[in-house]
């Protein structure tokens, strides 16, 4: 997203308001409650958008109301009234955000305090008014020169629609078509915002996406469109979300991200998601249903999904990876954490077309309290697929014996020189492991989260650097309160 | 330092400890022999706190403190350590990842701060040196896939960077061939010192060779039967538990 070109213009609105004595018509900042076609063209509308998104937009909205919701996943919610919602509003004034950390729920605070989060990152994610938006426009700007020397595009899907229309307007709903699946339907319809990454042809992405990304959580919306397009041997390093708390009256999430990668191209997306999980009875938690998917459209292309999601009441949720070019390899790697009342039906799809394709899948899933979570992942191999490889493993680690864990493999071969491996383990955190900890002076509740991190190193190696460390304390904090 | 007076003590409901005396003073070695199921193992785990040893009746007190009311973890950070009989298994867990979470948890619980990572390796490397250890061992997961004498060798590693007031070494010998006993005897006499008492738990007298106690105790069914200096375990070997426990009974 375009910090620096938002924060000026936010800037500036704030001076206007001044100007104008707080004025504002609230009929034109925000589409009336619930969701028909008017709301559609109303939100295109107000994003300036060709008409062929418009077009687009209306398609997905007509899907939706025909199809029937996902009923596979094992996750138990009431029926969503899609009718008593708002579908746009505009950003939040300043005047409606606490002005200071003293203001911020002081629960929220000892969480950043334990996750080493500094001052004015604190102040950006508790949504703070005024001044650390501009402490984060220098640090944004020098990111984002760095970026225009290096021919990377990296603004907000909204950006790219009206400055970079050709490349939206060919890869936007082409991974994830828009009558994908209920939820992507009604994400395509009404999407507000998101990123759009471009990288050209032989660049290698300068920084990780990610530390700019964190600087911008704060617009995390509830329907986000995420495109990232990784041109021929190009390379790019994403990471979305944040380790910190994040909360949102708004309960149903529906999110879409398509990643493309053509020949020689390489996407690595790590999603650390930590999204309000609700009380200790499942009160007000965010719903999160996720579409994800990438297509490693080109030959040698390798694209890596790698997941820590510790939040959210209900996480649904499939990064997959369309294997399509020759020798292109996809990877999932998952941490999914669930305590208390959380329910999560995880995994991913890898789809092998071409020849020589690649997965690799390791899962694992920490379930404690009365919470209910299940592997869920498809390997299909087409007719073509000659000779590819999948190995997939699960593992399971129970805390307590009131939460589950389950593990629903699905294989479809259609090829016979197919290798395929699988491997799933389901064990309970020792009570031995505990207590070894514990003589050498680790409390409880910290040798919980050392097996823990241990049982996960696996996949914590995958993320970038900087985000290992703080995840480890996120798995360590999502758990507290599972043992004693 | 340590001091035990009557202690009694149930598993599942069965009394196991059946009143116990004993007195370590500082810098003192002393040993307890006994046959398989005599309660050595449930001694060590009620010095350490763990969940489902409870104590009846009696007291322990270390340095005066009264150690059974606190938690395993507490006890550790009071100077307590267990050098356990059958070392567990952190898959994933780097030994130097856990060592210093436990170093640095001790330190924290006695008011002093922290070692950063710096400080904390080369304070670790120069204790593995001088256990004729190798460096590469420390990032392995803790105990997992190591050999018995491996993890004996690891135990007397985690015991020499704790620092430990009270330490209690439970069948530390067992499975181990005649090199790694003499070489984890050599790590264990390294940390004998005027501020450090030990317990040593051993059903046989071999190890004592290496380690030479102070005093010897013989445990039989839940009760001290016999004490005596280091010539009470040869007196052991030669005739058998058997002898002994008839003797004295
Ligand atoms: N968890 C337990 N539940 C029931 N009985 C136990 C348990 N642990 C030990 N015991 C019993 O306590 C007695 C002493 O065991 P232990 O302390 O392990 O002996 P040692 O270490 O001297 O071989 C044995 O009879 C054993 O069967
Ligand atoms: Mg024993």
């Amino acid at each position: 997203m375009a910090a620096s070109v938002e924060t000026v213009e936010k800037v500036q609105s704030l001076g206007e308001r001044y100007k104008h004595g707080f004025v504002t018509d609230i009929e034109m900042e925000t589409a009336p409650k619930g969701l028909s076609e008017d709301t559609v063209r109303f939100i295109s509308a107000k994003k300036n958008e060709p008409e062929w998104l418009l077009e687009w937009r209306l398609k997905a909205f007509r899907h939706w109301l025909e199809m029937p919701e996902p009923q596979w996943a094992k996750v138990d919610f009431p029926p969503i009234d899609y009718q008593d919602a708002y579908y746009f509003a505009a950003p939040k004034s300043d005047d409606d955000k606490p002005k200071s950390l003293d203001e911020v729920d002081p629960k929220l605070l000892e969480t950043y305090e334990k996750l080493g989060i500094p001052l004015r990152e604190q102040e950006m994610l508790a949504g703070v008014a005024v001044d650390a938006v501009f402490d984060s426009v220098s640090v944004a700007t020098t990111f984002k020169k760095k970026l225009e020397e290096a021919g990377v595009i990296f603004c907000s899907i909204s950006e790219a629609v009206q400055k970079h229309p050709e490349l939206v307007q060919k890869y936007l709903g082409s991974v994830v078509p828009a009558a994908d699946n209920k939820h992507a339907c009604l994400n395509s319809a009404v999407f507000t915002d998101g990123s759009f990454v471009y990288i050209p042809k032989g660049v290698r992405c300068p920084m990780e996406l990610s530390t700019y990304f964190r600087i911008n959580a704060e617009n995390t919306g509830q329907f986000e469109r995420t495109l990232i397009i990784a041109d021929e041997g190009s390379y790019v390093s994403y990471l979305e979300g944040c380790t910190a708390p994040m909360r949102d009256e708004n309960q149903l999430h529906a999110a879409v991200v398509e990643l493309i990668a053509l020949d020689d191209a390489e996407i690595k997306y790590s999603t650390v998601q930590n999204w309000y999980p609700g009380d200790e009875n499942g009160v007000g938690g965010i719903y999160n249903f996720v579409t994800k998917r990438g297509l490693c459209a080109g030959r040698n292309s390798k694209i890596s999904w790698t997941q820590v999601e510790t939040g959210s009441a209900i996480t649904w949720k499939y990064p997959s990876c369309i294997l399509k070019g020759d020798n292109s390899v996809g990877e999932f790697y998952s941490i999914a954490i669930t305590n208390n009342m959380q329910q999560a039906d995880t995994g991913t799809k890898m789809i092998h077309l071409g020849r020589n394709t690649r997965s690799r899948i390791i899962s694992k899933g920490i379930a404690a309290g009365r919470s209910a979570q299940t592997y869920r992942g498809l390997v299909s191999l087409g007719g073509g697929a000659e000779n590819a490889r999948n190995h997939t493993q699960c593992d399971s680690l129970l805390i307590g014996d009131r939460c589950a864990a389950h593990t629903v493999p699905y294989i479809v071969s259609k090829n016979r020189s197919a290798n395929l491996e699988h491997e799933a383990t389901t064990s309970r955190i020792s009570e031995d492991q505990l207590f070894y900890c514990r003589q050498r002076g680790i409390g409880e509740e910290d040798a919980v989260a050392l097996v823990v991190n241990g049982f996960c190193r696996e996949v914590l190696q995958q993320l970038p650097m900087e985000f290992a460390v703080e995840a480890q304390k996120l798995v360590g904090i999502s758990l507290e309160g599972s043992v004693g | 330092m340590l001091e035990i007076k009557n202690l009694h003590a149930t598993v599942d409901g069965t009394e196991i400890l059946k009143g116990i005396d004993l007195s370590i003073g500082a810098g003192e070695v002393h040993a307890i022999m006994g046959p398989n199921g005599s309660g050595k193992s449930t001694l060590s785990y009620v010095l350490s706190g763990r969940d489902g040893y409870e104590v009846t009746e009696g007291e322990v007190l270390l340095k005066g403190q009264n150690l059974l009311d606190l938690a395993p973890e507490e006890r550790a950070a009071a100077g307590v350590f267990l050098a356990f009989q059958y070392p567990v298994e952190i898959p994933g867990v780097p030994n130097t990842t856990f060592l210093k979470e436990a170093v640095n948890a001790v330190r924290k619980s006695r008011g002093e701060s922290a070692l950063d990572a710096m400080q904390f390796l080369k304070v670790l490397r120069a204790k593995v040196k001088e256990l004729g250890m190798s460096d590469e061992y420390l990032k392995r997961a803790v105990n997992a896939g190591f050999s018995g004498g491996e993890k004996k060798r690891n135990e007397v590693l985690q015991m020499a960077m704790l620092e430990p007031a009270l330490a209690v070494l439970d069948e530390t010998d067992s499975g181990l061939d005649i090199d790694a006993l003499k070489a984890v005897a050599d790590g264990v006499n390294a940390l004998r010192g005027p501020e450090r008492s030990m317990l040593v738990i051993t059903h046989y007298q071999r190890l004592l060779d290496y380690i030479v106690p102070d005093r010897v105790h013989v445990l039989s069914q839940g009760r001290i039967i016999r004490s005596g200096g280091p010539e009470l375990a040869k007196e052991l070997e030669a005739k058998g538990y058997a002898d002994i426990i008839e003797a004295a009974a």
